[in-house]
């Protein structure tokens, strides 16, 4: 029997934590430093990645992605580099997907020649909205026209495009958002990533949101409407939703994601960087120092950058596989559950299929449309105490 | 042992905050009795709740040596009392074994609600009053106003007053002087048998009960075998000693004199307020006229959150029940809560401290359930029944009539907010019994029933008056009025922890309400919950709470799994402290807030 993890696959996720400025919505691991040393960045990366891949010899990496922060202020040599580590430690596969989120502005698409030469064969643009005062609003410093000029290139230079969105912002009307969602859909990308603006806390937006300064958004029942809307109209441009946020032709859904919803393995390598190793049948779960100077004054002084590296029990292996793969329309195999988790109590799934929020097909265990809007409410019922 | 002449015995009476505490402190520091690096903040509040809130809970001792000018040395023996309402009768019981007051006032504020009702305590016990006027280092301060009010208000000649400031220390000298010099000495005969007063017992774990006494006449020695008159009970003493404030064994106590005894005794329980002591032998034949014994008027279940916590609950309130005789409690079960308690306390404050005792000191969480006043049901067949638990109410065509405690409340308030007070006093099915003046202020005193008070009166008082009005209150007894039993049902199930006695002239208005907060208390479910108010089987409010419509996170990736696992645990964890009614889960604060009433 395949050790559960091969059915999602293998992948390699590199972050880059610096940013030119940080956007007030953004809780991610993200830093403004004034300069970065692309040579000693480049190495302690490359070094991570060959030390992840001597404990996972053999293995056939499918997918690689640089996230960040804003990984399109790497140089084309660190990301070549890197990319070579990758290649030198693992056999990539024949179809490897190559992923680097990129800022769409004027400087940016200048480099895309560079990735596309390195290896990178898929972009992700944070486009975020195609309305320049909204643009201003999430702190971005592109405006639409240069996003318009970054898609176009970006097009010309790799096979495979995606945009990031993010609707039910401040003030924005049902009407609002499907005229510029619209606009987005006959630009005629393959993917579109469209999150539903979340205030964290720790944010500026948090911040704001606490003390009452961030008025008109949307309420529970509107934002349901405005998912609606995107639902429908992604559908009906031949771009359905496949996961909670992400929509794609068919056959163009991101490789790299579905191992994370498919409870995959995946080597995390950068400052904050989460990973999940199988490592003789034990899950591994490793993150990585969050502070960038930190994390690569450990790499060259002590050989590695994790902060944390700690084996995950059977219901918890179990739970990330449920609570991942119900965000996909592929759903979730009931047997595969049942072998990360045997000991553990079933699933209560009955009172959810009575509503209509889960259905089982075969031994597939999926989220219906109305059950995907609710998944969190859903996902506490049936993972048992 | 010290002379009759040389001993004085007094009290400390004052409105909440007007610096009673303060003032003990002061004269315990200035006198040398405690040493300045022993020195805390309110020094005789010894529970943490105490000096929290800023209030004293039990009745408190201290013995301060004092050499006055004239170069004598005098025994000072304060009991501070308690100021708040809901301990009224300690402090009743506390100035019966003393012969004088000092009368606290705020030389910034002026005589308050509980200033009034402290005092005349003081004055029905025949004290000595000597009138002291705080905080006269603050700008505010106006010592001539506030000794025209204490004249024309409370009828006592503020000639002699001392001003003071207990925070720098100003005055303090001549409190001494006036509390010998004013304040009566006690009398007593050391040669007759032995009459000691019980004023307070409490639960020391490595004494057992400690017993507060006030010798009348006789002498009372260690080993002595003594009889506590009322229960028949007899003990030999193991220990005697005097507060200074820590306990200071001494030799024996004489006339006049505040002290403590042990003798092997294991339950407050044992020991009775206003009890006398005497000797085995040769023992008084009469004892000294007793007290009432305090009787709960406020109950309301206590249920543990966790249901596995219920016997670290009994154990709780069975430990706290040994030091405190005026609460009572009875196993209760719910079909919503489980097993708990139905406890029985003399009023909300002395409800909350209990309850933060039992979470913090035992690290227990509680559910509360709405607080209830004791109904007297009237029964066809004559017999009369009281009703502790709104859920135990029995069929109406079994009933005559209901009865509900009242009380007589008095007011304080500045005119500019008298018309919101009337109003919030008439809302609350009150009648108007006096209005008149206290130097320039209303005081009002209404008759209301104690249901109406017992949950947020005093918050909305403070809230419609911002904090300038004074409230004090005694029950003057029971009358019948028309009453109902209103049950709340939620998703169509009764939540019997939430059904109430309401008048039934409100009871449209208290049951719309009730939905209305539950509406906003209850998280939205995946299905929609009605939630309405009934009596008997008619429906006469319901709101509905839709259905939740979306609730899932945006982005989730790689990293995202751990922190959305841990968050899911979370969840998890919050719900198990919510209660499930059918397929509802109820938040534990839905169950006070419900009833909180916003007019």
């Amino acid at each position: 029997m395949p050790e559960t993890w091969q059915e999602g696959g293998f992948g390699l996720y590199v972050h880059w934590p610096f940013c030119q400025s940080k956007c007030p919505y953004c809780d991610f691991n993200s830093h403004v430093v004034e300069r970065v040393d692309q040579r000693a960045w480049a190495d302690a990366l490359s070094a991570e990645v060959a030390r992840h891949a001597a404990e996972t010899p053999g293995r056939v990496l499918g997918s690689i992605y640089f996230g960040g922060g804003t990984p399109s202020l790497m140089t084309e040599h660190t990301v070549a580099a890197v990319l070579a580590a990758a290649d030198q430690g693992w056999t990539l596969a024949n179809d490897v997907e190559i992923t680097l989120e990129a800022n769409p502005s004027s400087v940016e698409a200048d480099r895309f020649a560079g990735y596309r030469a390195a290896g990178v064969n898929r972009v992700s643009l944070g486009v975020q909205a195609l309305r320049d005062p909204d643009l201003r609003k999430l702190g971005r410093l592109h405006d639409t026209a240069a996003a318009r000029r970054a898609i176009e290139v970006a097009q010309e230079t790799f096979g495979r495009v995606s945009i990031d969105l993010i609707y039910a912002r401040q003030d924005q009307s049902e009407e609002d958002w499907a005229a510029e969602l619209d606009e987005a859909l006959s630009l005629g990308l393959d993917h579109y990533a469209l999150y539903q603006l979340t205030i964290e806390p720790g944010t500026a937006f948090g911040d704001r949101f606490a003390r009452g300064r961030l008025p008109d958004l949307p309420d529970e029942d509107r934002s349901f409407r405005l998912w609606e809307t995107t639902q429908e109209m992604c559908s009906a441009a031949g771009a359905p939703g496949y996961e909670i946020s992400n929509h794609a032709r068919p056959g163009q859904e991101s490789r790299h994601n579905r191992i994370y919803w498919a409870s995959g393995d995946w080597v995390g390598v950068g400052p904050g960087a989460h990973g999940r190793l199988t490592l003789d049948g034990t899950r591994i779960a490793t993150e990585g120092i969050r502070a960038p100077g930190a994390w690569l004054a450990s790499v060259r002084e002590r050989g590695h950058g994790d902060s944390t590296r700690e084996t995950l029990s059977a219901r918890e292996t179990r739970d990330e596989l449920v609570l991942m793969g119900l965000r996909t329309r592929d759903g979730i195999d009931l047997d595969r559950v049942a072998r990360a988790a045997p000991d553990e109590p079933e699933l209560a799934l009955d009172a959810m299929k009575a509503a209509g929020l889960v259905e089982i097909e075969g031994r597939t265990l999926r989220a219906t449309e109305a059950g995907r809007v609710l998944l969190n409410s859903v996902i506490a019922e049936i993972l048992p105490d | 042992m010290t002379d009759l002449s040389h001993i004085r015995n007094f009290s400390i009476v004052a409105h909440i905050d007007h610096g009673k505490s303060t003032l003990a402190d002061r004269l315990i520091q200035s006198t040398g009795t405690v040493q300045d690096r022993e020195m805390k903040e309110q020094l005789l509040d010894s529970m943490d709740i105490e000096r929290e809130r800023g209030i004293t809970i039990k009745a408190q001792t201290v013995r301060i040596d004092y050499v006055a000018l004239n170069g004598e040395k005098y025994v000072l023996n304060l009991i501070d009392t308690p100021g708040h309402v809901d301990f009224a009768y300690e402090v009743s019981r506390s100035m019966r074994a003393v012969e004088g007051s000092l009368l606290v006032v705020d030389s910034t504020q002026g005589v308050e609600a509980q200033t009034l009702a402290n005092v005349y305590q003081a004055i029905d016990a025949d004290h000595e009053i000597v009138p002291v006027f705080n905080k006269i280092d603050l700008p505010a301060s106006d010592v001539s106003r506030v000794a025209e009010q204490v004249e024309d208000v409370i009828g006592i000649d503020a000639s002699g007053a001392i001003p003071v400031s207990a925070k720098t220390g100003q005055g303090i000298r001549e409190v001494l002087e006036a509390i010998v010099h004013h304040l009566p000495a006690p009398q007593g005969d050391r040669d007759a048998p032995l009459k000691a007063m019980l004023v307070d017992s409490w639960y020391d774990p490595y004494l057992g009960v400690v017993v507060l006494v006030r010798i009348k006449d006789g002498v009372l020695k260690k080993n002595d075998r003594v009889r506590f008159m009322q229960n028949g009970t007899v003990h030999q003493v193991d220990r005697i000693g005097v507060f200074k404030p820590g306990m200071l064994p001494v030799d024996e106590l004489g006339p006049g004199e505040i002290g403590f005894l042990t003798a092997s005794i294991k339950q407050v329980r044992d020991t009775r307020v206003g009890d006398t002591i005497t000797h085995e032998k040769k023992g008084a034949d009469k004892p000294l006229p007793g007290f009432k014994p305090s009787i709960p008027v406020v109950f309301c279940g206590l249920f543990p959150v966790d249901s596995a916590e219920f016997e670290d609950l009994r154990d709780a309130i069975e430990k706290l029940a040994l030091n405190d005789a005026s609460f009572s409690y009875e196993m209760e079960t719910s079909a919503a809560l489980g097993f708990g308690f139905r406890c029985g306390f003399l009023g909300l404050l002395h409800l909350e401290v209990i309850r933060d005792r039992i979470e913090r000191e035992y690290d227990i969480e509680l559910i509360t359930t709405a607080p209830s006043v004791v109904y007297h049901l009237y029964m066809r067949d004559g017999e009369m029944r009281e009703l502790h638990n709104p859920a135990d109410m029995p069929d109406l065509t079994h009933v005559d009539h209901i009865e509900e405690p009242r009380i007589k409340a008095t007011i304080l308030v500045p005119d500019e907010f008298l018309g919101d007070v009337l109003k919030l006093c008439q809302d609350r099915r009150g009648i108007q019994l006096e209005l008149t003046y206290a130097g320039s202020r209303p005081l009002v005193v209404y008759d209301l029933p104690l249901n109406e008070v017992v949950f947020d009166f005093y918050d909305r008082l403070k809230s419609v008056t911002k904090g300038y009005a004074s409230f004090d209150y005694q029950m003057i007894g029971y009358r019948e009025d028309n009453l109902v039993k209103m049950s709340i049902l939620v998703n169509d199930e009764p939540v019997d922890a939430l059904s109430m006695m309401v008048h039934r002239d409100r009871a449209e208005m208290r049951g719309r309400a009730m939905c209305e907060k539950l509406k906003d208390l209850i998280p939205r479910h995946m299905f929609k919950i009605p939630i309405q108010a009934a009596i008997g089987g008619k429906v006469i409010a319901r709101e509905t709470l839709s259905a939740l419509r979306k609730d899932v996170t945006a982005k989730c990736y790689g990293g995202d799994a751990t922190r959305k696992r841990k968050l899911l645990d979370k969840q998890k964890a919050g719900k198990k402290k919510m209660r499930q009614f059918g397929k509802v889960d109820i938040p534990q604060e839905a169950f006070i807030s419900a009833l909180k009433m916003d007019s």
